[in-house]
């Protein structure tokens, strides 16, 4: 179990580290024009390829993985909320694996 | 940023309560996987608070079952979290001037991909007080989720679980889609990076770069493909 905690303690600080260092080191506001549109471009593209293709291996079934992608393309274009969106893939994804 | 701290942090507070409900099916089942794998109770719970990361605790924790090394469970961990350095260093061009190095050592630790996401899609400066609100309830929903999980182990039909699995991932969905609707880069960006992303992963000779690594690569060259093309106006900062 020590093998265990030093493996945790080792984890949180490798994790914290990447988090902490340019927001306490990069305290000046960053003036090219080809920085600043990649940083406002990052977010979406983080996002993008930790969601595809992940969330079609996301449930116990490609089917109802897709039902529930789908269900949550479909609201997100209709601009709902975080939660609705998720909550309504959610249960797309129960409901298809009653079916299936 | 406006008002004062107290209603920066409950405006940041009530940002952060979607992410810390979106975070219990997700740190319910890693509580509940890690019991079920042999680990006590408290050291699952011990994880999530001490990490607070989705892949990277799950990727270092199935090391720890599967007894890795003390190097391969620290490289794996550290190359899927740099993508926080991205996000770190994205969001610090947003703080207030005024922002301490303390604030700014303290409230690190709770970027995660979702909180940044919000974080990044203020259209103002934040506050050191707004990020203590974000990061509140989703580190509350992280923690409780696992003790949970961790507690009920073994009693959960399958079908509950199988239907838990897409909600991080749907989250994501709302947030990047309206913008893509709005303004067509962004949508060349998500597309670009979401290609990259398939052909690191399915085609057969880069299957030696982790999917930690992968998100990175996909991040870089498409946001660099975007920034080259699609340049933001100055007028931005609204």
């Amino acid at each position: 179990m020590e093998r265990a905690l030093t493996a945790v303690i080792l984890m949180a600080l490798v994790t914290y580290l990447p988090r902490v260092l340019p927001m306490a080191v990069f305290r000046k506001e960053i003036n090219s024009g080809f920085i600043k549109s990649f940083l406002y471009y990052v977010p979406y593209a983080v996002l993008a390829s930790l969601t595809f293709p992940d969330i079609f291996t996301s449930t116990t079934s490609m089917v109802t993985a897709i039902a529930g992608t789908l269900t949550a393309l479909l609201l997100a274009y209709k601009e709902k909320s975080l939660v609705v969106v998720a909550l309504c893939s959610m249960l797309t994804v129960f409901i298809t694996q009653l079916i299936v | 940023m406006n008002g004062t701290k107290k209603q920066q942090y409950r405006n940041g507070l009530i940002k952060g309560l979607p992410i810390g409900l979106g975070y219990l099916p997700v740190s319910f089942t890693f509580g509940f996987m890690a019991v079920s794998a042999g680990l006590p109770v408290w050291l699952a719970v011990l994880i999530s608070m001490t990490n607070l990361t989705s892949s990277g605790q799950f990727a270092g924790t199935n090391l720890i079952i599967s007894g890795g090394t003390y190097i391969e469970i620290t490289l794996t961990t550290f190359v899927i979290n740099m993508r926080y350095m991205l996000m770190s260093l994205s969001l610090s061009q947003k703080m207030e001037p005024g922002t301490s190095l303390f604030q700014r050592l303290l409230f690190s630790f709770g970027i995660t991909d979702e909180t940044f996401a919000i974080a990044s899609i203020e259209p103002k400066n934040i506050s050191g007080s707004y990020m203590y609100g974000l990061i509140t309830l989703p580190y509350l929903g992280w923690s409780a989720g696992t003790f949970l999980g961790a507690c009920t182990s073994g009693i959960l039909p399958e079908i509950a679980k199988g239907a838990m699995g897409i909600a991080l991932y749907a989250m994501f969905i709302a947030i990047i889609i309206p913008p893509a609707k709005k303004q067509t880069p962004i949508l060349y960006v998500i597309l670009i990076s979401i290609t990259i992303t398939c052909l690191l992963r399915y085609i057969p000779i880069f299957k030696f770069i982790s999917s930690g690594f992968c998100t990175i690569i996909a991040t870089i060259s498409a946001s660099m493909v975007a920034a080259y093309f699609f340049p933001i106006n100055k007028k931005e900062d609204k």
